[in-house]
């Protein structure tokens, strides 16, 4: 298929290079296998971790029951109407996320995004069944053999192999883990199940095996945002220009430090020259230091040639002074301060979290009802929430507005002044009650009414409502 | 035209050749994935157009597509895919008596629901979408019933209606046009009788009326109304003569529509549902209106 060309003939559309990121071993290195090590272990085995939750309700430590409408989380459950929670962690994981960046750039990036973490992983088997760089550069030029087919079929039938099971794993998270693999290895999950299994096995081996530095480059929105989170006090992963250049050989005397041996751009791997300045495509995976590192110290020279530094901090060493960093400024305060203030916020919800809840709403039409006897009569629908494990019994009253008549609706009416409801375990209870009151006990066409549930040894919840009746006498 | 790529001097990129007052446009490039993933999603259009309606037509209509998809039909099958899974409650409901279906609690809650879709579509024209009623049109909710307000009666009223063709619909008593000779020749009032009966009935109601009227309106009520809404004025389902004393008014409890209540007289209608829904329909609206709140 041919594309779109300009009017001289250059495309407007690039065909992809294939980077061939390069083995590096250092502490950076080092501390990128730590963390890929525990964001897998964390997303494989967390969903085969239990937590005894009593008779009756599921034992994995973290659960997400969509179907079920509860969210687990150790000794935590949720429900639907706490989503509130569940926002709060999302702006708990930005805050954190700008923090992050305004102190060290893109550390979020380079070491523990799934993008990156997968994108690791399957570059390690990559560089396993086909070898080093100059190797893989090497195959994919060769002519097709036996030996390079072998090794093709094996990289991707393990690419699959990941894929696969990072599906399952992921609809481990919304089910019961160890009963649904079994489902799923016996044929009898559901189509969704396998749907899902499907996509995230498609876009695990897409993503991580052939699209990798694209995601970052082309799809991910985060290379733009963070531009506008850093400033010239965030460490970043940058090249010392003025102790590098001009770049010359070890022997050149007039030449700076760089050899301009390219161990930065080989490791690369979303394939860039960091040379060239703090760019888009750059993760801050900072490999590159590694990579540099080791020639330095090979060449006897003082290492950090390449190194996690500020703009300021950089242009300190140029002028010859030590370079000094401020982590704590303006942007790092506000940003600690709204991630303190809103993990504190969750906390005391949580803290004052009540296993029952009663929620009132009136009915919309009719406002009222008159009945016989000169009396009005309205309807509200009560539903009561229990996240215990047991029945409650609980007993509502008006507390303003003690004679009025409460009954639960199509049930028999007599005169009492508080009813009995029954709050279901596990559950959310919905009632529809009326309240009658004499037409003579109505001052003006609205009355306050706080209806009290009380029982379960709890202190009483109030619920504030309104009482109305016709606007005439 | 030259076949040169020209080089940007400042900043060292392509340009794509283009040039506008002297400024020339540099050229990024796009990935080429993102050019196939573009004519993937034409190719999906096309697919689309051809399985699923969506030209319109000039001549009016449009294309049908190959799937012959409509969302009506796949409501329809919706629909019949429901009323096969609700045939075992349906067949339950239609077995048993109304009591019994009460006493079940989950049969009652679909019969409740099911009542509440059909009130809907059957009921709410008149008596409200909340069973609220209007002038002429009872309210359900209320504790004034017509023709009785228990489940029985209820369902007695829905199945058969009032003063319809149907034999077993309530015909009761109605409403004569005491004001109007030419339909009501022997029993006609004044107009300060129904003025005077109006008021006694207004007082009954503990309404401010001339108590001179009202005294005279006694003797009319006791000699012409009393027979059929009672000598206290408190009703009777036989004939479905409402009680007076309630303060619970189908046409309007005010002195001016008490007198032409009085003047041209009253007959509500309602149809005999029997001969419209089937028998577990009729059932789950009694139930349904039963607990709205009036129900006896």
């Amino acid at each position: 298929m041919s594309s779109p060309t300009a009017p001289h003939g250059a495309s407007l559309y690039e065909a992809h290079k294939k980077v061939y990121p390069r083995a590096v071993t250092g502490r950076f290195r080092r501390l990128k296998w730590a963390v890929m090590g525990i964001c897998l272990a964390f997303f494989y085995l967390m969903p085969l971790v239990r937590w005894d939750r009593g008779e009756g309700s599921p034992d994995q430590a973290i659960l997400i029951d969509l179907a079920g409408q509860r969210v687990y989380l150790f000794g935590l459950e949720f429900w639907p109407q706490e989503i509130y929670f569940v926002t709060g962690v999302m702006v708990l994981a930005m805050l954190l996320l700008f923090l992050a960046t305004a102190l060290f750039g893109r550390v979020w990036c380079g070491y523990a995004c799934p993008q990156t973490v997968w994108t690791d992983l399957f570059v390690m088997v990559e560089r396993w069944i086909e070898g080093d760089r100059m190797e893989r550069v090497r195959l994919d030029r060769a002519a097709w053999s036996w030996t390079k087919l072998r090794k093709k079929l094996a990289k991707h039938a393990i690419w699959l192999g990941i894929a696969v099971a990072s599906g399952c794993a992921f609809v481990g998270w919304f089910a019961d883990a160890p009963r649904l693999s079994h489902r799923l290895l016996h044929g009898t999950a559901s189509m969704t199940d396998y749907g899902f299994v499907l996509l995230l096995t498609t876009t695990t081996y897409l993503l991580g095996g052939i699209a990798r530095e694209q995601v970052c480059t082309y799809m991910c929105p985060w290379p733009r945002i963070q531009s506008a989170l850093l400033d010239e006090h965030s460490r970043v992963v940058s090249y010392q220009a003025w102790r590098g250049e001009p770049r010359g050989k070890a022997s050149d005397p007039t030449a700076g430090a760089c050899v301009d041996c390219l161990a930065c751009v080989q490791v690369c791997p979303t394939g860039i020259d960091i040379r060239d300045g703090h760019q888009l495509q750059c993760i801050d995976c900072s490999l590159c230091v590694d990579a540099c590192d080791s020639v330095m110290r090979k060449l006897d020279r003082e290492t950090g040639l390449i190194r996690w530094e500020s703009f300021t901090g950089q242009t300190q060493r140029a002028a010859g002074l030590p370079a000094e960093w401020r982590p704590v400024r303006a942007r790092t305060i506000l940003y600690a301060a709204l991630l303190l203030a809103v993990a504190g916020a969750m906390l005391t919800g949580l803290t004052l979290r009540q296993p029952y809840r009663m929620d009132v709403l009136h009915d919309r039409q009719p406002l009222f009802v008159a009945l016989s006897g000169e009396r009005l009569r309205n309807g509200y629908v009560v539903k009561l929430s229990n996240q215990t494990r047991s029945a409650q019994v609980f007993t509502l009253t008006v507390a303003n507005h003690p004679e009025v008549v409460l009954a639960i609706a199509g049930e028999q009416d007599s005169a009492v002044h508080h009813i009995q409801l029954t709050a279901d375990p596990d559950g959310q209870t919905v009632y529809h009650i009326t309240a009658a009151l004499p037409q003579s006990h109505m001052e003006g066409g609205t009355e306050p009414l706080i209806f009290v549930l009380s029982g379960a040894g709890r202190p009483d919840i109030r619920v504030s409502d309104h009482f109305f009746g016709p606007v005439w006498p | 035209m030259s076949n040169e790529v020209e080089k940007d001097k400042l900043s060292g990129t392509d340009t794509t050749g283009h040039e506008w007052d002297g400024i020339k446009e540099l050229n990024t490039p796009l990935p080429r994935w993102w050019l196939y993933t573009f004519y993937a999603c034409i190719l999906f259009a096309i697919g689309y157009c051809v399985l699923y309606p969506s030209i319109p037509l000039p001549w009016g209509g449009h294309t049908e597509g190959l799937l012959k998809f409509t969302n009506r039909k796949a409501i329809e099958e919706d629909l019949k895919a429901n009323a096969v899974a609700a045939r075992p409650q349906y067949a339950s409901i239609a077995a048993r008596d109304l009591d019994a279906i009460q006493a079940d609690a989950k049969l009652r809650d679909f019969a409740v629901a099911g009542g509440r879709a059909a009130f809907a579509q059957n009921c709410a024209p008149c008596h409200g979408n909340s069973g609220q009623g209007a002038k002429g049109y009872p309210n359900l909710l209320d504790d004034v019933w017509l023709w009785g307000g228990s489940l029985d009666q209820i369902h007695q009223t829905i199945r058969f209606g009032v003063r319809n063709a149907n034999p077993e619909s309530h015909q009761g008593v109605v409403m004569p046009a005491w004001g109007e000779a030419a339909k009501n020749p022997p029993q006609v009032l004044a107009a300060a009788q129904i003025s005077a009966v109006a008021d006694y009935v207004l007082s009954l109601n503990h309404k401010d009326v001339d108590m001179g009227s009202a005294k005279a309106g006694q003797a009319v009520f006791a000699e012409n109304c009393a027979a059929c809404h009672g000598e206290n004025a408190e009703g009777n389902q036989d004939m479905g003569a409402p009680p007076l004393i309630t303060g619970v008014w189908l046409y309007g409890g005010d002195k001016a529509s008490l007198v032409e209540t009085i003047t041209h007289g009253r007959a509500g209608q309602m149809p005999a549902w029997s001969e419209r829904l089937d028998e577990p329909t009729v059932k789950m609206l009694a139930l349904y209106v039963h607990q709205l709140g009036g129900g006896k």
